[in-house]
């Protein structure tokens, strides 16, 4: 299978203002990639872009084999869902279904049908003379989805399509999207802010900052083997634990205060020294013992345990840096505690501390 | 029970006794009076006193001698009253469609993400902080026969050319138009031009995904949404007209011809100030708070009546 | 061309749409816009040009045209020589009677409104919706409605034909704009702030002097350029409610230029109407877009 979308060396400038940075990114037919970032990193800039929304600087953008960098959004074969719904408000949600359709000369018959399909997989037949006004929030969105799946295109463009619903209509929705995506097998591109989402739903994540996607992988990938220390802190709540310090012994072990790690395990090979390295590690990759432990161990003294009902986090100062450990709720330890920590090493990750880069 | 609670009473009383509510907030209450007596005395009062002595004879003072319709019988039959009304009317719609239609083009093209907006604003808007009087001494000069622009025609040559409006009976309207317009336009331009940029952006990324032409995005979506904002135009731009006056003083005095331009304000205020008819002009006030009425009844009801349905 | 279809091929279009800054859209665009920008400039061109005429020039010339030579004459003379009536000391004395007026109206008038606002938003009492939907009804209807009854009041009240009497209508009248204006500005500040003073121990003025007024600066400007704008365009509160020797500026304007008597000096009259529309001139370009937004709380619904 080809690629759905290409963004080919895209540059995108307002005035003097880089937007996005040469920017690279090819979706295959058929995936979900979701575009995360903080507000203004550009996600949403690009997800524009591609709808041809933004007139771009430099570059290409090629959908399904067709070079759209200078096409209509009507003519480039891609359907948008969008943060507020823009639904219009004075027309029914058939209206609304219709409206682009019968722009375009569809015939009514085959408007009719292509109504009749998106209503039955959105399930919203009985809202289809209705007004938006009269629906609710997530009834809303379902219908703007219908809007872009009535226009029976292949590439679905989503932006932020859930921040307006409150947390349980979100997740409700989130599960249909990941649904639709199973039964129609459209590419999808997928703007979000929430980390969620964006595990849950992507085949792969593209997280975004300052203009420059800094990786591109999938979920587990990202969340496991960050490639820097934004996509570390990024992703994962509470953010991932970071200890500077150096490695030492042929980059073998790293020396955090008065600790030394031994780094056996860590990706399977030696690292060379650096003077300026991070070590990062996720806070359920950290054990907690009261006694010392067998290996290298780092002692810390608790400051504050939270129940969070399924598990338990401790908030712990170790060498004088303030880190987060995630524990079963059996293994709860009081404030106060000395106690020991001992680091999953095959699943930390190392990091420069000058070129924020993993090693 | 019921000794607790007297006991709580007596136990709160020694420590403060509740202020009986009247009393409550005192200076809030004191600062109100001005709004309360300008609401009640001035203009619901003041307007029902009209009315009131709308039916009896006064001449030069007011006096409760009632006479039922005779003042609007006499009204009615005036011809300077129904050339008034007339010209009201056709000033009226003429105005209202078009103040509004071009405002609203104009806040279409300046909505087109264009250059030097802020400039193109300040020179259609500046004429709105002018007085009437200062708009139709211009125009008046403007729209002189013997040096304005159809002087300046004829210098040119086209010694037939014929534009004098305002000493015109048949076009001193049209006269009127031009400096009304010019003097209003820019403000219910600037109201549209808010009503555009208070729609949702996602809107017009949505119509254009939908491959929808602009002009049809406007028409078919646009325009429809604006609806309050057109509503509340119309009735301030409305409002406005009826209480027409100062323009025509500036510019014809209500000629030529004597009453050419007659609106209904000068008739109130040459009867009530100048005629010492104090009746007719109490007649012709209220027939002026009555078209108000007409006006202002719908939109109220359109707008605060029609919003309990949702 | 035949690798148009091959998506790997770095061909077709690239980069930036092409755009063309002459096409047809844009001139259309800009010439609409620069038209209707001339039919609005074109009077007050008119009005300086020929203010800086001589009559014979204004006589034999035409009126667009700029003048040959440049006089400041009808300036001097529809300042201070000017007649209306009996009276030859030009525009000068309605220019300080309309300083005379608007000074304290605006002052008046934007303390009671705002006060009313703040009264409206923050100590709601039985009835003050009633007060305030009576208000705004009040500022649609004719103002010829009420005059006769005001004219009583101020009779009664001895104040009628004064400054005072000028003042308080023009109070009167404001009322209902700014009460909205103020309104819905102290509605968007957190009430929380409100009940925080309350439990400072603040009381209704304390409250106003120390919390509302030093935030609410930019709406005070607002209603500021609303009011001295309005009141110094007034004409008919002027005719109706002063004396000759107190009319405002835009009366005597009117006197001056619309009398009957004597040659037609129009150079002078349009220099004394570029002086009377000066001052609202001045706060309009002076204030920007804080004069849109005066005039666009008029149309926000309460």
């Amino acid at each position: 299978m080809g690629n759905s979308i290409e963004v080919k060396d895209l540059t995108l400038n307002f005035g003097s203002v880089s937007v996005l940075k040469n920017m690279n990114l090819d979706v295959a037919e058929g995936e979900f990639v979701v575009l995360l970032g903080p507000s203004g990193c550009g996600k949403s800039t690009l997800l524009n872009c591609l709808a041809g929304l933004l007139d771009i600087t430099d570059g290409q953008i090629w959908i399904k084999g067709k070079n759209v960098t200078w096409a209509e959004p009507s003519d480039r074969g891609i359907g948008m869902v969008f943060q507020s719904y823009a639904l219009y408000p004075q027309m029914t949600v058939r209206g609304n279904l219709s409206f682009g359709l019968k722009n375009a000369k569809v015939p009514q018959a085959e408007i009719d049908k292509r109504i009749a399909r998106a209503a039955e997989i959105l399930q919203i037949q009985p809202l289809l003379d209705r007004k938006p006004a009269a629906l609710s929030g997530g009834q809303r969105q379902r219908v703007a989805i219908g809007r872009a799946l009535v226009r029976d295109v292949d590439v679905f463009l989503f932006d932020e399509p859930l921040s307006n619903l409150d947390a349980k209509l979100r997740s409700e929705l989130r599960v249909e999207i990941k649904r639709l995506h199973n039964q129609l097998g459209n590419t999808m591109v997928y703007v979000t802010h929430d980390q969620i989402e964006a595990l849950t739903l992507a085949d792969r994540i593209a997280v975004m900052k300052g203009g420059v996607i800094q990786q591109l992988a999938a979920p587990l990938e990202i969340y496991n083997r960050p490639s820097n220390l934004f996509v570390a802190g990024f992703l994962g709540s509470p953010s991932m634990n970071f200890l500077k310090g150096r490695t030492v012994d042929n980059g073998r072990a790293f020396q955090f205060g008065a600790t030394k790690i031994d780094l056996t395990g860590y990706e399977g090979g030696a690292v060379l020294e650096r003077d300026d390295a991070i070590l990062g590690v996720r806070p359920e990759h950290i054990t907690v013992s009261t006694t010392p432990l067998a290996g290298p161990s780092i002692p810390a003294e608790v400051e504050i345990d939270e129940n969070l009902g399924a598990d338990s986090l401790l908030w712990l100062k170790a060498e004088g840096t303030n880190m987060s450990v995630r524990v079963p709720v059996e293994g709860r330890v009081p404030a106060g505690t000395k106690v020991h920590l001992g680091l999953d090493i095959p699943k930390a990750s190392l990091f420069d501390a000058k070129t924020e880069q993993r090693i | 029970m019921s000794v607790a609670s007297e006991a709580d009473a007596i136990r709160t009383s020694s420590v403060a006794k509740p202020r009986p509510r009247w009393s409550r907030n005192v200076s809030s209450k004191i600062a109100a009076i001005p709004m309360i007596l300008t609401a009640l005395v001035v203009f619901l009062g003041g307007t029902i006193w009209t009315v009131v002595y709308s039916f009896t004879n006064s001449k030069l003072l007011p006096r409760a001698n009632f006479v039922g319709f005779d003042q609007y019988e006499r009204l009615w039959s005036q011809n300077r009253w129904l050339v008034s009304i007339e010209n009201l009317l056709y000033y009226g719609v003429m105005s209202l469609v078009f103040t509004v239609v071009m405002g609203f083009i104009l806040a279409v093209l300046m909505d087109q993400k264009i250059r030097f907006e802020d400039t193109f604003r300040t020179i259609m808007l500046y004429p709105f902080a002018l007085s009437f009087i200062v708009t139709g001494l211009v125009w008046q000069w403007i729209l002189n026969p013997e040096f304005g622009i159809q002087g300046v025609v004829r210098d040119l040559g086209w010694t037939s050319f014929t534009f004098d409006p305002l000493n015109n009976p048949d076009t001193v309207l049209f006269g009127l138009l031009i400096a009304g317009l010019w003097q209003g336009t820019g403000f219910v331009m600037c109201l549209m031009l808010a009503g555009l940029r208070g729609i949702d952006e996602d809107i017009w990324k949505a119509a254009r995904v939908d491959g929808i032409p602009t002009w049809k995005t406007y028409v078919m979506v646009i325009i429809p949404m604006m609806r309050p904002v057109f509503i509340t135009t119309l009735v301030i731009v409305a409002s406005g007209i009826i209480r027409l006056y100062d323009l025509v003083v500036a510019m014809t005095s209500g000629g030529p011809g004597g009453n050419a331009s007659q609106v209904p304000a000068m008739y109130v205020y040459d009867y009530m100030f100048q005629a010492q008819n104090l009746g007719q002009g109490f007649a012709a006030s209220t027939m002026m708070l009555l078209s108000v009425l007409i006006v202002l009844i719908p939109w109220a009801y359109l707008e605060f009546g029609g919003k309990k349905h949702g | 061309m035949a690798d148009l279809s091959m998506s790997s091929a770095m061909t077709g279009p690239r980069g930036a749409k092409p755009k063309k800054a002459m096409s047809p859209r844009n001139i259309m665009l800009y010439g609409i816009l620069i038209v209707v920008c001339v039919y609005y400039l074109l009077p007050l061109w008119v009005m300086v040009m020929t203010s800086l005429k001589g009559m014979p020039e204004v006589r034999i010339g035409n009126i667009f045209a700029p003048p040959v030579e440049v006089t400041f004459q009808p300036w001097v003379k529809a300042w201070a020589e000017a007649c209306t009536g009996l009276n030859c000391d030009g525009l000068s004395r309605g220019f300080w009677n309309s300083v005379l007026i608007t000074v304290p109206s605006v002052i008046v008038s934007i303390a009671i409104a705002s006060v009313n606002g703040y009264a409206l938003i923050n100590w709601k009492f039985k009835g003050s919706d009633i007060f305030f939907t009576i208000l705004i009804f009040g500022s649609f209807i004719p103002y010829q409605i009420m005059l006769y009854p005001i004219v009583i009041l101020l009779r009664e009240a001895g104040i009628y034909g004064t400054l005072w009497g000028l003042i308080v209508v023009h109070t009167i009248f404001g009322m209902p704009i700014l009460t909205l204006l103020f309104r819905n500005y102290f509605s968007s500040i957190p009430e929380e702030l409100f009940k925080a003073a309350r439990v400072d121990g603040a009381g209704f003025w304390g409250i106003y002097f120390r919390i509302m007024l030093p935030m609410s600066l930019p709406i005070f400007v607002v209603a500021l350029i609303l009011q001295v704008t309005g009141i110094w365009n007034d004409f008919l509160f002027g005719v109706v409610f002063t004396k000759p020797d107190l009319y405002p500026m835009t009366v005597q304007l009117n006197n001056i230029v619309n009398s009957v008597q004597g040659v037609k000096e129009y150079n002078v009259n349009m220099a004394a109407t570029v002086l009377t529309g000066l001052v609202p001139l001045i706060v309009y370009f002076v204030s920007g877009k804080l004069f849109v937004r005066g005039i666009a709380a008029g149309a926000v619904k309460g």
